[in-house]
């Protein structure tokens, strides 16, 4: 076995067992972290693979946490059911205002995204079609029921909230070793050869962005029902900016970075916090000195191998 | 009318603030293709040193009004003009030749650091300026009665503004900078000093942007450590609106800008306002992804 096949296996053994020994506090601070990490593993499709700079993923997560809040507390849907929902509301506010912007490059894509994620920000607190609650946001959200057990504890939403991140890595790592993972990192390196190869650009960003949007939405049912409360301010850019960070700094398209990226962003600010005060500051400082001295990331995505037998199999077989 | 006049003047006003802080955005931009997020920063940066040395140097009693804001704001911009080298010199320098969003991400690691500084220095309430150190004066035009202040700030930035384009265009340091916007390897070549010229944009712009950030203290009254986020994203917008890059477009993006958001403030909904601002942002980006005036640099969009 290879040295990281193992490093799998024994970190997700960890993970599998660590609520036992964790208290209700920690236990709650890796699910924090678990969420952040499935939302960045989101946006690292759209960030990482196919390389366009988003910073607006809080948007379509707050789409998909409003409407499972909208929902539930309204109509009384079972929360778990409204998974699917939220992601296919997130994915196609996604496809309507990606479509005539995902074109732009990549500056001006960042600074119209930020632009969305502040429009939907503004655009909740003041109670739009007065189903958002406002500034005050949505409370009284229910906790999920799965097979008629209520999951309510931090150790239960744990395994709730890591199996769904155990899922995302699984399906993502399959996605990155596709025909469309290969045809995003084509794009991402060289645009102008990928259209020369005939590969249609704006339709795989756009649905990189899509992929990305659903996946968040898909996150967002789950944090309003961790949390039974959501306010607009948990939706705002600087929420965007931190996911934005995770990504870059763990490793912008590589998904174990981008999991040592959320532990690192949203676990390590908890061991800190007597320095609370100074701790942003510090983070501050260190994202600059990161870019300086390891730009890539701290797990930067490796090049793909490929065996030799294969490729050789490959090309005889035309 | 009155109200439409009114609302004209304020939105001027406040275009003009926008403009000072994009001209910052753009001419780095030009220079080196970054978005220095960081920059609305050095406008909080600017409103808390002249707050600060405000109240410890008790100018107002000594010099008089005119000439103690004068002195505050040239003292203002060569300290924010310090801050800004020196953030050139230890987050971006390094990164000149590194992947576009790498600088990016060093950019906003400079934001964060810096307001989290503010905040540490200042404390996280609002601070407030001394109220009654400007006279409150009201000026009639055309029946309209302006405040005085609005009219000197407009006036104030149209002077700061006009005073870098004729830099920019006339002198040969102002040439030099044009040169390296254009092609950094050929400017090179001709002997201009490429490291001393980014530096100087870092002086100039930040000073700019300072010197904005003092006007708002003396203007609205009350600061807050967080405030060069939403300060720095407009500014952004009003650069984009008016074509990045290009210094008048930065002048022209900003004013709009200002007018657009008192009048949607006015006649629309204040609540919307922001969301106004980025809409027409994102209108504008679709519509015409180089602005009004136009990137003044040959590149795919």
């Amino acid at each position: 076995m290879k040295p990281t096949q193992i490093f799998a296996i024994l970190f997700a053994a960890l993970m599998a067992t660590c609520p036992f020994f964790l208290n209700a506090y920690w236990t709650d601070v890796m699910n924090n972290v678990g969420i952040y990490a499935i939302l960045a593993l989101s946006l690292n499709v759209i960030l990482g693979h196919a390389g366009l700079f988003h910073m607006g993923h809080a948007a379509f997560y707050a789409i998909g946490a409003y409407l499972t809040a909208i929902l539930n507390t309204q109509y009384g849907v079972p929360v778990l059911w409204l998974i699917l929902p939220a992601g296919l509301m997130a994915g196609f506010f996604a496809l309507i205002v990606a479509r005539p912007i995902i074109h732009l490059r990549g500056d001006y894509l960042l600074i119209v995204t930020i632009g969305i994620v502040e429009i939907v920000r503004i655009a909740l607190i003041n109670n739009v079609f007065d189903i958002t609650g406002g500034a005050n946001g949505i409370y009284g959200i229910s906790r999920p029921m799965l097979f008629g057990f209520k999951i309510a504890k931090p150790f239960h939403f744990y395994y709730l909230i890591w199996s769904f991140a155990a899922l995302t890595i699984f399906l993502l790592i399959r996605l990155e070793h596709s025909r469309f993972g290969r045809a995003l990192h084509y794009i991402k390196e060289d645009e102008v050869a990928a259209g020369g190869c005939g590969i249609n650009i704006a339709r795989y960003k756009l649905e990189a962005f899509v992929i990305g949007a659903v996946w968040a939405g898909m996150c967002g049912t789950i944090y309003a029902s961790k949390m039974t409360i959501i306010a607009p301010e948990s939706f705002s850019f600087d929420e965007s900016v931190i996911l934005f960070t995770i990504v870059i700094l763990g490793g912008a398209g590589s998904i174990p970075g981008v999991i040592l990226g959320s532990f690192l962003l949203v676990g390590l600010p908890e061991v800190f916090r007597g320095f609370a005060e100074y701790r942003m500051l510090i983070f501050g400082a260190a994202m600059m000195a990161m870019m300086i001295f390891r730009n890539r990331g701290l797990l930067p995505p490796r090049p793909k191998r490929y065996k030799l037998g294969e490729i050789a199999s490959a090309g005889g077989a035309k | 009318m009155e109200q439409f006049f009114q609302q004209l003047t304020n939105g001027l006003a406040v275009g003009g603030i926008y403009a000072l802080i994009a001209l910052g955005y753009t001419m780095v931009y030009g220079v080196l293709k970054l978005i220095n997020f960081a920059h609305g920063d050095l406008f909080s940066i600017g409103a808390y040193l002249g707050l600060t040395l405000l109240l410890s140097m008790g100018l107002f009693d000594k010099i008089g009004a005119l000439a103690s804001v004068l002195l505050l704001v040239v003292m203002v911009m060569v300290l924010v003009a310090i801050i800004g080298a020196l953030l050139e010199r230890v987050a971006y320098k390094p990164l000149r030749q590194s992947h576009r969003l790498t600088a990016v991400v060093s950019a906003l690691g400079a934001s964060i650091f810096f307001q989290n500084a503010i905040m540490a220095i200042y404390g996280p309430g609002l601070l407030v300026y001394p109220h009654d150190l400007l006279p409150r004066i009201a000026v009639n035009i055309f029946g309209v009665d302006i405040p005085l202040m609005r009219i000197v700030m407009f006036l104030a930035s149209v002077v700061l503004m006009a005073a870098l384009y004729f830099f920019i265009q006339k002198t040969k340091i102002g040439t030099a900078i044009r040169a390296v916007a254009i092609d950094q390897g050929a400017a090179r070549l001709m002997g201009i000093n490429v490291d001393r010229v980014i530096m100087l944009v870092f002086c100039i712009g930040p000073a700019l942007g300072g010197s904005a950030g003092l006007m708002v203290g003396l203007y609205y009254g009350q600061i807050n450590f967080n405030m060069g986020w939403m300060y720095g994203l407009k500014a952004f917008t009003a650069a984009i609106l008016g074509g990045i890059g290009n210094i008048p477009g930065a002048m022209l993006g900003g004013l709009l800008l200002g007018v657009i958001e008192a009048m949607g403030a006015a006649y629309i909904s204040i609540a919307w306002k922001d969301a106004l601002s980025f809409g027409v942002l994102i209108l504008i980006l679709i519509a015409r992804p180089t602005g009004l005036l136009g990137e003044r640099v040959a590149e795919k969009v």
